[in-house]
């Protein structure tokens, strides 16, 4: 470990890459307007310690008795002299020098050390890891400026011994840090892979580990350099640094107290320059920290706000007043495109807008009996209103200049015991679709720029914090991928489904946990009572989302929105959740909102399917039609990509080229380079959601028939008809 | 080609965490994860390990490449015991594949610097063989040369798993363990890796061993499938057969459960998909409790794995298998 000079100039180098895209991380430090202050003036000092030399500045040690105690600003001496007649300035800049010099090396050496031992120790682990971070404990264990005066005791007085008795007094500070992250990495797969390709510990340690750790020595580093500074003066003050007639901040503060009362400026002086350095340092270490940290970075700092910030003057879909139109856009379980040529003309009708979905009417029947001849689904549910009417919903993410459209122009419905599939890859925006209706994206970035979601009649985006606040939870809940995440790892699962039931329900503690136990027998967890003491990790995973589902049930909601509920889990347990999933809504006449990735799952539960794809619906209708005879070529492709169970012949073929950045879609149908049907028409204007056939609605110039295979690619018969397949196995 | 003796012989492999006795002589828990699995692998097959989470198909995939140890058992290849000798000796034949294709990279490495390593320190190649080898190993699994000096981060999860591929490819192993390659990609692109897998696999003349919780992918890409239950192995049999007709009430029940477009499933088994508790396991069959078939004597003792009349390769762990 030679020189942690060299390894930052390849983790530099690294991360150089990694910021082509993101604001650099000087730009980030500099963006920090305190960060920025703390720069310039460490910037001019270490600059004027450096000039020291070749300033023209008086000779800090010749001693001048007849000039003594000169006070500031007297000819010749700036700031005066000191007791000896010796000028301040002079020795204030040599002194900065000196105490820099000995304050950054002393942080260099306890980096390197303490930075060492942290890596060795988290990386061994075992027993290894015990005797040396026990040791470090003790070291900690001595009160620091205890044992820096103990080594200085025994080493003797003198500005090198002092500055080991800092570094060293600083060792187990950064031990400490490294060790924690590295014992973080270390269980990292990088690390096995590492280990398979045949490299030692030490050169693991070497080539893996510490490019990993290196950030987090340099913010280390950062807070630490300012207090060591501090700790030299202090050393130096009580005469144990610096010794006479070398100059240093502390020394000069020591000497300056013999004389407070009549010359107080001898001892002000190094005071505010040591205030000031600890003060830039402290400020530009907090800036780096904040830059380079990466759950800082992420965004850990900016509190997400309590629900999704709706931009002013949000654009709407459609001028009319919406209590007629949204009932009567979802008939008969058909997506309806906005009316054509609306999308365009988004931009322009906002503001009037807002003020008009404030006072939404609630979703009468009479408007829907206007069109009630539309052909739908046979569900019963289809006469009754909608619970969820989510019109052109758009919400986008400003990061930095780039406006990425997450969600651009959803429309969505769901009627009481209705499950809505919503299916796409990752990045499609299925998850900020759902989140987006309760506010739940964090903003920033997140904005709702446009659209609105009715529930029941009433706009959501517009409705009061106070009205969400009873709504989530209540009317609308959730149940998310990993409940191991979502429930609180501290409180049991009783204590927690009991919250979630007095925060909508004025019920007595005794009778909200009997409510509690019921939800839990509800969802078929065997021996309930017991279970209700237990924590989330005494849980199987199964378990865990039935608890999620019974929280979800609590206050008897009228919409659930589970993202992916069953992703996490095995397939025998999945089975089981989907089944009781699918009971309850029943039961309940529970509308559900059900992200999935897996068209499996969604025929298992879905009554009808919406295909996301760049932050569209590009097809919907009933889940049968949609699986068996899909019109849009990406829903196709979706489905015929992955391999199905019974049918291990059957090619399988990827869908080609990855879906565009949100932050540059296309004109024209973002699915368009990947289309094997593409047209030169596709990549011009809006393509609406049109009606196909049945209950089918695609966003699709070019949709294929009942049947119709895609040009090139295999047939997609559900018998998996016998066409030569790549994989054929070979008895 | 059963002729030539199996490429990897896996006898009674065990794994268990935890155990002995603290300081103050109070016994710590002890948790076996694997519990005693043997398995042959016969060169140029792919041997599909099915199970759910906490069956100890992991474990038993680290065993094999060496990155956990065993407690107990052996692995031979060609009939050389390498299961006490650490990871750099088995490295060089059997090499593994994550499941996170993003979190296997090293985030501050070259593409170049991770696909070398292998190279350097288990080939021992110099420099100039590790270039020219580099090149057609990177394009070997569809990636452009150019991408050698980029880092993971620029790269989706279908690109980062190829590149993952193709560090297990650099040291030119026999086997590769491939532990849940597709699970964590997007599914239009599962079938860009599974066909790139199988390509490389008939090229190269690699046996897999492919671990996974979906049915679906191991029945498309297995020719012969083993299924895990707490530990155990409780059924094997060629892919075809096992897939059509299970011996195992747990097998059938996996294969049940597995959701499959356009079918609708019936009502609710009652299943309550708990395990036994692993601190704890509970005499005889480990899926008793849950298993519709059992009966007093599946609480006694484990049945044996072995041939239940479909002929030797269809072997389950069963006393009360399923008719045909």
């Amino acid at each position: 470990m030679s020189g942690a000079a060299t390894t930052s100039d390849t983790g530099a180098g690294t991360s150089g890459k990694e910021r082509r895209e993101r604001p650099s991380t000087f730009a980030l430090i500099l963006n920090n307007r305190l960060a920025a202050a703390g720069l310039a003036v460490l910037g001019l000092i270490v600059l004027a310690a450096v000039a020291a030399p070749i300033l023209p500045l008086a000779d800090p040690n010749a001693t001048d008795p007849a000039n003594r105690l000169a006070p500031l600003l007297s000819e010749g001496h700036l700031l005066g002299t000191d007791a000896l007649g010796r000028d301040m300035l002079s020795r204030l800049v040599w002194g900065t020098r000196v105490s820099l010099v000995v304050g950054f090396s002393a942080s260099l050496i306890a980096a390197l050390f303490g930075s060492a031992i942290g890596l060795v120790a988290g990386y061994a682990g075992g027993r290894s890891d015990q005797i040396l971070m026990r040791l470090i404990d003790l070291m900690m264990a001595f009160p620091y400026i205890l044992l820096a005066l103990a080594i200085v005791a025994i080493l003797g007085p003198g500005l090198v011994n002092a500055l080991y008795a800092i570094a060293i007094v600083n060792v187990p500070f950064f031990a400490r840090n490294i060790r924690g992250i590295t014992v973080g990495l270390a269980r990292r797969e990088f690390v096995d892979a590492a280990r398979l390709s045949g490299k030692g510990p030490l050169t693991i340690l070497w080539s893996d580990m510490l490019p990993n750790v290196l950030p987090t020595i340099v913010i280390t580093l950062s807070t630490t350099v300012g207090w060591m500074i501090l700790e030299t003066a202090g050393l130096s003050f009580l005469g144990l640094g610096a010794q006479p007639p070398q100059a240093d901040l502390g020394s000069m503060l020591g000497d300056g107290r013999k004389v407070m009362f009549t010359a107080p400026t001898i001892s002000l002086v190094p005071g505010l320059m040591i205030f000031l350095i600890v003060m830039s340092i402290n400020l530009l270490g907090d800036g780096i920290r904040d830059a380079l940290d990466p759950r800082l970075r992420s965004g850990a700092l900016a509190r997400p706000s309590f629900r999704t910030k709706v931009a002013k003057g949000r654009r709407m879909p459609g001028e009319d007043v919406e209590g007629a139109d949204l009932p009567a856009d979802a008939g008969g379980g058909v997506h309806p495109p906005l009316p054509a040529g609306n999308s365009p003309a988004r931009g322009e009708i906002d503001g009037s807008g807002t003020s008009a979905a404030a006072d939404l009417p609630p979703c009468g029947g009479d408007a829907r009996q206007g069109r009630g001849g539309l052909p739908g689904t046979n569900t019963s549910s289809q006469t009754a209103t909608p619970v969820l009417a989510v019109r052109g919903l758009e919400t986008e993410f400003h990061m930095g200049s780039e406006v990425y459209h997450a969600s651009n122009g959803v429309d969505l419905t769901i009627r009481p015991g209705e499950c809505l599939g919503l299916v796409g890859e990752s990045g499609s925006g299925k998850s900020v679709t759902a989140m987006s209706l309760m506010g739940l994206v964090p903003s920033p970035p997140g904005v709702i720029a446009g659209g609105r979601v009715g529930f029941k009649g009433e706009d959501l985006a517009d409705a009061p914090d106070k009205r969400i606040r009873a709504l989530r939870g209540g009317a609308v809940s959730h149940v998310f991928q990993d409940p191991l995440a979502t429930l609180h790892p501290l409180f049991s699962v009783g204590d927690q489904i009991v919250e979630a039931i007095r925060a909508h329900q004025p019920l007595f503690k005794r009778a909200a946990e009997t409510k509690a136990r019921e939800l839990l027998d509800l969802v078929r967890i065997p021996n309930a009572a017991q279970r209700m003491k237990a924590l989330p990790h005494e849980l199987s995973g199964g378990l865990r989302q039935r608890v999620s589902i019974a929280m979800a049930l609590a206050n008897d909601p009228e919409l659930i929105i589970a993202d992916e509920p069953t992703t996490a889990l095995d397939v025998t347990v999945q089975a089981e959740v989907l089944r009781l999933l699918d009971t309850l809504r029943r039961e309940r006449d529970t509308a559900v909102l059900f992200i999935t990735h897996d068209f499996g799952v969604v025929s298992e539960i879905a009554d009808r399917v919406a295909v996301m794809y760049a932050g569209r619906i590009v097809e919907t209708g009933a889940t049968d039609e949609i699986l068996t005879d899909p019109a849009h070529p990406y829903t196709r492709m979706l489905i015929d990509c992955v391999p199905v169970m019974g049918e291990p012949e059957r090619r399988l073929d990827a869908v080609p080229g990855r879906p565009p950045a949100a932050n540059r879609l296309p004109p024209g149908c973002a699915f368009a380079d990947r289309c094997p049907r593409v047209e030169a028409d596709c990549r011009k204007g809006e393509i609406g959601l049109e009606d196909e056939r049945g209950s089918l609605a695609a966003r699709c110039l070019h949709p294929l028939a009942p049947g119709e295979a895609l040009a090139g690619g295999p047939i997609p018969d559900g018998a998996g008809s016998g066409r030569p397949s790549g994989r054929e196995v070979s008895p | 080609m059963s002729e030539t003796g199996p490429l990897m012989e896996i006898r009674d492999l065990a794994r268990s965490f935890g155990g002995g006795r603290t300081i103050f002589g109070t016994k710590k828990p002890q948790l076996t994860a694997v519990r005693g699995v043997s398995l042959d692998l016969t060169k140029g097959e792919t041997l599909g390990i099915v199970g759910e989470s906490g069956c100890g198909k992991s474990t038993l995939a680290r065993m094999l490449v060496g990155l956990d140890r065993p407690t107990r058992g052996a692995i031979r290849l060609d009939g050389e015991d390498l299961s006490a000798s650490g990871t750099q000796a088995l490295a060089r034949r059997v090499q593994y594949v994550f499941q996170d294709p993003v979190s296997s990279l090293n985030p501050r490495q070259t593409i170049r610097a991770i696909l070398e390593a292998p190279m350097r320190h288990l080939l021992g190649l110099g420099k100039d063989q590790r270039k020219a080898r580099l090149e057609t190993l990177i394009e070997d699994v569809n990636l452009r040369p150019e991408f050698l000096d980029r880092y993971p981060h620029e790269f989706s999860g279908g690109q980062a798993q190829r590149i993952g591929i193709a560090r297990a490819l650099a040291a030119e192993p026999d086997v590769v363990v491939l532990d849940e390659p597709v699970s964590a990609l997007d599914v239009s692109v599962q079938a860009q890796v599974l066909n790139l897998l199988d390509r490389l696999k008939r090229d190269r003349g690699l046996t897999y061993v492919f671990i996974s919780h979906d049915l679906a992918v191991v029945e498309s890409v297995a020719t012969r499938v083993a299924v895990m239950y707490f530990g155990e192995i409780v059924e094997t049999a060629p892919a075809r057969d096992l897939f059509r007709a299970p011996l195992h009430p747990y097998t059938d029940l996996l294969i049940r459960s597995a959701p499959v477009p356009n079918r609708k499933r019936q009502a609710t088994s009652g299943d309550s998909g708990e395990l036994p508790d692993p601190y704890d396991p509970p005499p005889g069959c480990p899926f008793a409790p849950r298993c519709p078939r059992a009966e007093a004597d599946c609480r006694e003792a484990m049945p044996p794995l072995e041939p239940r009349d479909r002929g030797g390769a269809h072997r389950a762990a069963c006393f009360h298998p399923l008719a045909d």
